[in-house]
């Protein structure tokens, strides 16, 4: 089974490394992927409150490429995954939004298709591939890392079929299958605050401070996340969220540079050199080899 | 001295905003909204609010326009869809959320400068000239029009994010650019038919 890969603006930016360490297991666990042909912006949380019917006639686009080459859509940025989804979701419930959507395709010679699936990685991996398969591929474990999970908003909510809404696990298994260790994290879906940091800084460092500090409480040398703002957020922004009485210091790596690390891929392909809070250290601490 | 009335009357409501916000997409349940408050209790950003989401569910319905347009809660709402889980009537807050944002800036109701307006102007116009997004060009633009002192506050990380690569100057287009533009011409050619 192939996919249409569909990475989005975000991994060729600040998310580069979830884009790297993202093929690196797509080619560790035999995953056959082709790039989406000329896709483009999803319209992420912003396009929706510009103007609604022109966002889905954006996503929309993405959806009819993938449809033409008869493939499902992998979809790893937490935006652009909502989005997709809810535009198909849309198009379904809504007969005026099919027509609009209809029509503008038709204008550029594609053609809407409900059959094309758009699925997360963390969905592929759990449910194509499964949590034995990768840990029978695990080739340097991750013993002693303590992990916490944090999924943010929407991957889970309110569309995804393949978690828990309120109390997501499918990073805490593919993790736990590479030898980590999971810390309990309540606040495993709550929002980082997305462009807020940029908007409006005192509410967003408020989010930030909130997340990075329990996470660093209850112990985790390490936050894994799955989306790109989630993990700009929360690493690109702790030391200003830190105060004085509780400094704040907690690598947040993508949930796939750990998959990548634990089957063996070398750090140089995985992006570890863009990470502003190193992760080395620690690793260096729990004997686990990353060269 | 500038005295303001502070309690609404009935006289105030604009009934064609209550039609409208209920007969709006997402909106086809918001007259079953119980009040129960279960959304401002798992909003994350409730807190920094004006009006809590509970409280603009009940000023929407009940066509309270200019409160519910020009307060600030609706540019707080960060899309988590939170509440949209949680609501036991089904309510499509989050949507609603994105409707108010929408029909405030057509009807131009929020501050000047307003950074939270601007950069959804601006995403959308990079996505129509290039069909995507570059993150570091868009917040050049961003600061540029709202708060350009901030832009040096920021140099220093962006100077970070530069040298891991995470920030490429070039920028970020489709190859088929045509099909953009012919794209949204046609949704305005059938918005403006069937008047949606």
């Amino acid at each position: 089974m192939k996919y249409a890969y569909y990475p989005g603006c975000s991994l060729r930016g600040t998310g580069r490394a979830y884009e790297e360490s993202l093929l690196a297991v797509f080619r560790a666990l035999d995953v056959a992927i082709q790039e989406l042909n000329d896709w483009n912006c999803c319209g992420a949380t912003t396009y929706l409150s510009i103007d609604e019917l022109t966002s889905y006639a954006l996503a929309a686009r993405n959806l009819a490429l993938a449809a033409r080459d008869r493939l499902d859509i992998i979809a790893p940025c937490a935006a652009c995954y909502l989005v997709l989804n809810k535009t198909q979701r849309y198009i379904h419930d809504y007969p005026d939004i099919q027509l609009v959507v209809t029509r503008a395709l038709d204008a550029i010679g594609l053609k809407y298709d409900d059959r094309v699936r758009v699925r997360h990685p963390l969905d592929i991996f759990l449910n194509e591939i499964g949590v034995k398969a990768i840990a029978s591929r695990v080739t340097r474990s991750l013993k002693g890392l303590k992990v916490a999970p944090y999924y943010g908003c929407q991957i889970v909510r309110p569309y995804a079929t393949f978690d828990d809404q309120r109390n997501p696990t499918s990073m805490d298994r593919l993790l736990e299958a590479c030898g980590a260790e999971i810390i309990p994290y309540s606040l495993k879906t709550r929002c980082c605050g997305g462009s807020q940091k940029g908007t409006l800084p005192e509410v967003g460092l408020y989010l930030i401070n909130y997340l990075v500090e329990e996470a660093q409480m209850n112990g985790a040398d390490v936050i894994a996340t799955v989306c790109p703002l989630c993990q700009f957020n929360l690493e690109c922004f702790q030391k200003e969220a830190s105060s004085e009485q509780n400094p704040l210091s907690t690598p947040v790596l993508y949930f796939t540079q750990l998959m990548a690390l634990a089957l063996g891929a070398s750090s140089a392909t995985i992006g570890l050199r863009r990470s502003l809070v190193k992760i080395e250290p620690v690793l260096e601490a729990k004997e686990i080899a990353y060269a | 001295m500038d005295l303001k009335r502070t309690v609404k009357f009935e006289a105030d409501r604009d009934p064609e905003f209550a039609r409208w916000i209920s007969h709006t997409v997402g909106g086809e349940r918001i007259r079953h909204c119980l009040q129960c408050g279960l959304c401002s209790a798992s909003c994350p950003l409730s807190l920094h609010m004006d009006y809590t989401p509970r409280r603009l569910m009940h000023l929407s319905r009940e066509g309270f326009k200019e409160e519910v347009l020009s307060s600030a809660a609706i540019w707080l709402c960060t899309a988590c869809y939170a509440c949209m889980v949680e609501c036991p009537k089904k309510i499509n807050i989050t949507h609603l959320m994105y409707a108010l944002k929408e029909r405030a800036i057509q009807e131009k109701f929020y501050p000047k400068r307003f950074p939270i307006p601007v950069m959804a102007q601006q995403f959308s116009r990079m996505v129509r000239e290039s069909g995507r997004i570059t993150e570091s060009w868009l917040i050049v633009r961003v600061f540029l029009r709202s708060a350009i002192w901030r832009l040096l506050g920021m140099s220093g990380l962006g100077w970070k994010l530069f040298l891991t690569g995470r920030m490429p100057a070039r920028k970020e287009k489709i190859k088929r650019k045509s099909e953009i533009r012919t794209l949204l011409a046609s949704v305005a050619a059938t918005r403006k038919e069937l008047a949606l």
